[in-house]
């Protein structure tokens, strides 16, 4: 399958309810409907997922893996932002 | 003599569509268009294996000689198998398959819906599963045939051969015999002429929106139910009976 033909889509699923959907993998796809078709097929064979996004790859947005140094390094002294110093409640299950 | 000939018949003709679909679709494992329809494909045809064995064991239940599933799925021949005739076209290109799912779940959907209020409670709870799977295959197929329909050239000419091919394979699907209109009187089975409408209505406005159009020809195959079949049955048989064959009682 050419890649013009069946672009690449991003697939996020959500498992349960009150859950924020990850990403799982890719999928190609000749349009959003056979897209969101290929992710149930491919991602949710196992009642892993309640509800599915599928994204064109090509709508993402990335960094540029050569700024890492100064978009990430400068929270690595930062410790202090580290919801560490206190204790969660059980009742706040997902954090 | 057994109790319920009717039902024990009608279970097995249920049975025996769903294991050839599911055996005709299992053939693409490996060679579909890309990995995503490969599993697609799959998944479909693990859909109806378990239709199929919940309706052979039932079945067995009914004859009570003691027959399990394996034993009326994989040690009966030919002759003995009561499927439609649409079932086990073969694959001659995506587009059969595709086409042949079409036609057929187009059907099996409204079927099971209107199985969940039979009386008998083995295929009402059974249709109420079947009837989300079979919305899934209908609502897949259907999106492949608008595709294939409106794609390409080469698409929509495949699509129309294969429309074209098993259209007289359509009309066994509304065959109402004495089994089955014995079964709609006591409220156990489906009458199919009462779901005709539903599905020329989903065949024809998918046909249309594929830019396809609905073969003229009114000629319609039958043989299927009474165990009169196409060359191609013995073929799919023989793959799928030979390891219980070989290895009587074999477990997994």
């Amino acid at each position: 399958m050419s890649e013009q033909a069946t672009p690449l889509w991003e697939v996020f699923i959500r498992a349960r309810n009150g859950m924020s959907h990850r990403h799982a993998g890719s999928v190609h796809a000749a349009d959003a409907e056979m897209a969101l078709q290929a992710a149930r097929d491919v991602y949710t064979r196992r009642g892993e997922g309640l509800s599915i996004w599928v994204v064109p790859s090509a709508a993402i947005v990335a960094n540029d893996p050569d700024e890492k140094g100064e978009m990430f390094e400068p929270t690595a002294s930062k410790i202090y932002r580290h919801p560490t110093f206190y204790e969660l409640p059980d009742e706040v299950a997902n954090m | 003599m057994m109790k319920d000939q009717a039902l024990f018949t009608y279970c097995m003709r249920l049975a025996d569509d769903s294991a050839i679909i599911s055996q005709r679709l299992s053939e693409w494992c490996g060679h579909a268009s890309h990995l995503e329809e490969d599993i697609a494909l799959t998944n479909v045809a693990l859909d109806h294996i378990g239709h199929a064995r919940e309706l052979y064991t039932y079945a067995g239940q009914i004859e009570g000689k003691g027959r399990d599933e394996n034993a009326l799925c994989f040690h009966r021949v030919e002759r003995e198998f009561a499927n439609l005739l649409l079932v086990e076209q073969p694959n001659d290109d995506f587009a059969y398959a595709i086409m042949r799912q079409f036609l057929f779940s187009a059907f099996m959907h409204p079927f099971w819906e209107a199985m969940k209020a039979s009386k008998d409670e083995q295929l009402a709870g059974l249709a109420a599963k079947a009837e989300k799977e079979a919305a899934y295959h209908l609502r897949h197929s259907a999106e492949w045939v608008i595709r294939l329909g409106d794609g390409t050239e080469e698409s929509h000419n495949r699509i129309t051969d294969a429309l074209e091919f098993l259209w007289m394979y359509t009309g066994e699907m509304f065959e109402c015999d004495e089994v089955v209109s014995s079964l709609v009187a006591k409220g156990v089975a489906v009458d199919p002429m009462s779901i005709k409408h539903l599905w020329v209505e989903t065949v024809n406005s998918v046909l249309t929106r594929a830019n396809l159009e609905r073969p003229a020809q009114s000629w319609m195959q039958t043989g299927g139910r009474g165990g009169e079949h196409s060359e191609h049955l013995g073929h799919i048989l023989s793959p799928m009976q030979y390891l219980q064959r070989s290895f009587p009682q074999a477990q997994w």
